[in-house]
């Protein structure tokens, strides 16, 4: 299961993701993380059984956890099934199933590349 | 004794006709074609399918329409229009307008342009017009504005000068950054590779020979009954890149087959639906719509050399290119499509459904397409330099090894603030700037120029066009950078000042 941690600028100085494994003891694997002046964002993929005990942990700590459960938002009406989405995406979440794109849930690391890519505008980032 | 080149001709086109009206007709689509040809034979094929149909749906840039706007009061002739925006060309009569697919709109840019007022007007939405014209005798008025929905005009007559390719050259991207394209988000060396066209149901390549479709040919255009005027703009059959010129009513199209779209960083198109029923009328025709996948082949092309003559770097079939992966360079780069082999579908079976219902007949064409067509280079008669002619030769170089201090010596006395810096053998692999000096300075470390330089470094050929090094300078936004030659080794150097006193000199 992913999550996607909302952390607040000033926190990058505290070993936030250190002190919730060691809390938690969960094998956590960082997939992404992208953090500037004003926001930091980073996707988690943690093991399914402790995604409750991680996720509290964090909010603990003052971060907004979203549980990643949807990969992208896809208006199924704009949506053509052209593919375009298919080959940019880098962990794999579109594929096609007879020449229908389906997304495939728990892939998705919210880097934003197939929404600039869908020639239809048919993507949205979860939490934008 | 009939030579194997006669075809006998088993049906006649009014035969088939026939059978559409009277309900018995036997109709195929162009995917269930190959199956049942090897399964009976041509002649089989001939004496069991009397239609096949193809469908394609993919972004055709070359689409237009013409709209009529009624007479105003007082009367006004257009010169130029807004709608929703968006510019249309005005330069024919009053009140007539051509509205093309590409065409950006002045407030929201390419996220909205001619094909988004055109997918608007078919959704049944209102569309805002401005209109601007000289004032006459005539035609007193000057500006007008008024709203209207696609049964306000006279007419809405779609024109696409260049629709259907038969075929598509594949894209990938071997340089080292991103590129937005007409074929999508082309990802770094070879990240992947994009296609367009729908293969197997390819309306031309289930007729290349032209036995059927021509001049009158009548087809699915996005949901409506159109015709095809003629071949489309570079129409090149020689080499199978066939093109039609296709017209049809806007007013009786759905946007299950017509869709705007935006290729990102690079503009608004459309996605059009069209299909071919083709009469199965002899042996020759279920030869030809018994076509595969693997039967239809394009190049894939390398759209980071940035000039008209990319190269191509293999061939595959669209059966290659729909496997999701192909092999370039030793590396398996994955592919996908830009057209909708889904929607594609749907044409030719919603196709197959209205031929059966005896709603579409098939016509027989006035004219054969051209065999002979011409998708030549442009003839430019203003020939434009290329960077060997504008670049400044007396470039100083240096080896990675020399301090601080002495590059800033070069810099202060030479007459560019960029320092190429070399290996041994004069082959590029970085720069310095006197920006990235003054940096290492106020930090305090006075090191090497190797541990400070940039190492990411654009740089062009000298026998590549000045507009190329300009759009270089211009997306990652820098003034200079070597000119190398075939082996990498620094040859001169160019700067945005060279372009600006050309371009100013042009002027
Ligand atoms: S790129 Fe967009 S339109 Fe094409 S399949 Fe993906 S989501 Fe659908
Ligand atoms: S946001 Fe990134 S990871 Fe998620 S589906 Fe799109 S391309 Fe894939």
């Amino acid at each position: 299961m992913k999550l996607m941690l909302h952390v607040a600028p000033g926190i990058v100085r505290y070993p936030l993701i250190a002190s919730v494994i060691l809390e938690t003891n969960a094998l956590v694997n960082i997939e992404r993380a992208s953090i500037d002046a004003v926001s930091g964002e980073i996707v988690l993929e943690v093991p399914s059984e402790k995604c409750l005990e991680v996720k509290e942990a964090f909010e603990r700590r003052g971060v907004k956890v979203v549980p990643l459960e949807i990969p992208v938002i896809r208006d199924e009406n704009e949506c053509v099934h052209c593919g375009a989405c298919v080959s940019i995406c880098p962990t794999g979440t579109f594929r096609f199933e007879d020449w229908r794109v389906v997304a495939d849930s728990g892939k998705c690391i919210q880097c934003g590349a197939c929404i600039t890519g869908c020639p239809q505008r048919a993507l949205k980032l979860v939490l934008k | 004794m009939p030579t194997p080149e006669k075809f006998v001709q088993e049906k006649s086109l009014a035969e088939i006709n026939e059978r559409i009206r009277d309900g018995s007709v036997r109709v195929v689509t162009a995917e269930e074609m190959p199956d049942l040809v090897d399964e009976l034979g041509p002649a089989g094929a001939v004496r069991e399918v009397d239609v096949v149909t193809t469908g394609t749906f993919g972004a055709m840039c070359s689409s237009g329409v013409f709209l009529n706007l009624g007479h105003s009061d007082p009367p006004i002739k257009i010169s130029k229009a807004l709608l929703n925006k968006v510019e249309a060309y005005g330069g024919i009569a009053a009140v007539d307008l051509f509205l093309g697919a590409t065409q950006p709109s002045e407030d929201r840019g390419i996220e909205y342009g001619g094909a988004h007022v055109m997918e608007d007007l078919i959704s049944g939405k209102q569309i805002e017009v401005d209109a601007f014209g000289a004032g006459t005798d005539c035609y007193p008025q000057t500006e007008l504005e008024t709203s209207l929905r696609l049964e306000d005009f006279n007419q809405a007559i779609m024109v696409n000068p260049r629709n259907a390719y038969q075929r598509y050259n594949a894209a990938t991207n071997s340089a080292d950054q991103t590129m937005y394209t007409y074929m999508g988000t082309l990802l770094p060396r070879f990240g992947n590779i994009h296609y367009s066209g729908s293969g197997v149901l390819s309306p031309l390549s289930n007729d290349p020979n032209f036995d059927y479709i021509g001049i009158g040919t009548r087809i699915f255009l996005a949901g409506a009954q159109g015709y095809v005027m003629g071949a489309g703009t570079q129409h090149n059959p020689q080499n199978n890149f066939s093109t039609l010129m296709v017209t049809g009513d806007m007013k009786k199209m759905n946007n299950r087959f017509l869709r705007a779209a935006t290729f990102h960083k690079y503009g608004p198109s459309l996605y059009l639906g069209i299909g071919i029923p083709i009469p199965i009328l002899n042996e020759k025709l279920a030869r030809s719509t018994a076509v595969r996948d693997r039967d239809i082949t394009v190049p894939v092309v390398d759209y980071g050399i940035a000039r008209r003559d990319r190269p191509s770097l293999k061939m595959v079939s669209y059966e290659d290119l729909k496997s999701g992966m192909i092999e370039i360079n030793g590396k398996e780069v994955s592919t996908s499509s830009l057209s909708s082999f889904h929607v594609a579908r749907d044409v030719a079976l919603t196709l197959k459904q209205q031929v059966e219902k005896g709603e579409f007949l098939l016509s027989s064409a006035v004219e054969p397409l051209s065999r002979v067509g011409s998708s030549r280079p442009m003839k430019q008669t203003k020939e434009s330099p290329n960077v060997g002619d504008v670049m400044s030769r007396d470039v100083v170089t240096v080896h990675e090894d020399i301090g601080v201090e002495e590059a800033a010596r070069l810099i202060v006395s030479g007459s560019f603030d960029h320092l190429p810096v070399i290996s041994r053998d004069g082959r590029l692999m970085g720069i310095i700037t006197a920006w990235d000096i003054s940096k290492a300075v106020a930090g305090g470390k006075s090191s090497r120029i190797g541990d400070i330089m940039t190492r990411r470094v654009y740089s062009v050929k000298a026998d590549e066009p000045i507009e190329l090094a300009a759009r270089t300078f211009d997306t990652h936004s820098i003034s200079a950078m070597p000119v190398v030659d075939r082996d990498n080794k620094v040859i001169g150097m160019i700067t945005s000042n060279h372009l600006s006193r050309l371009f100013a000199r042009r002027r």
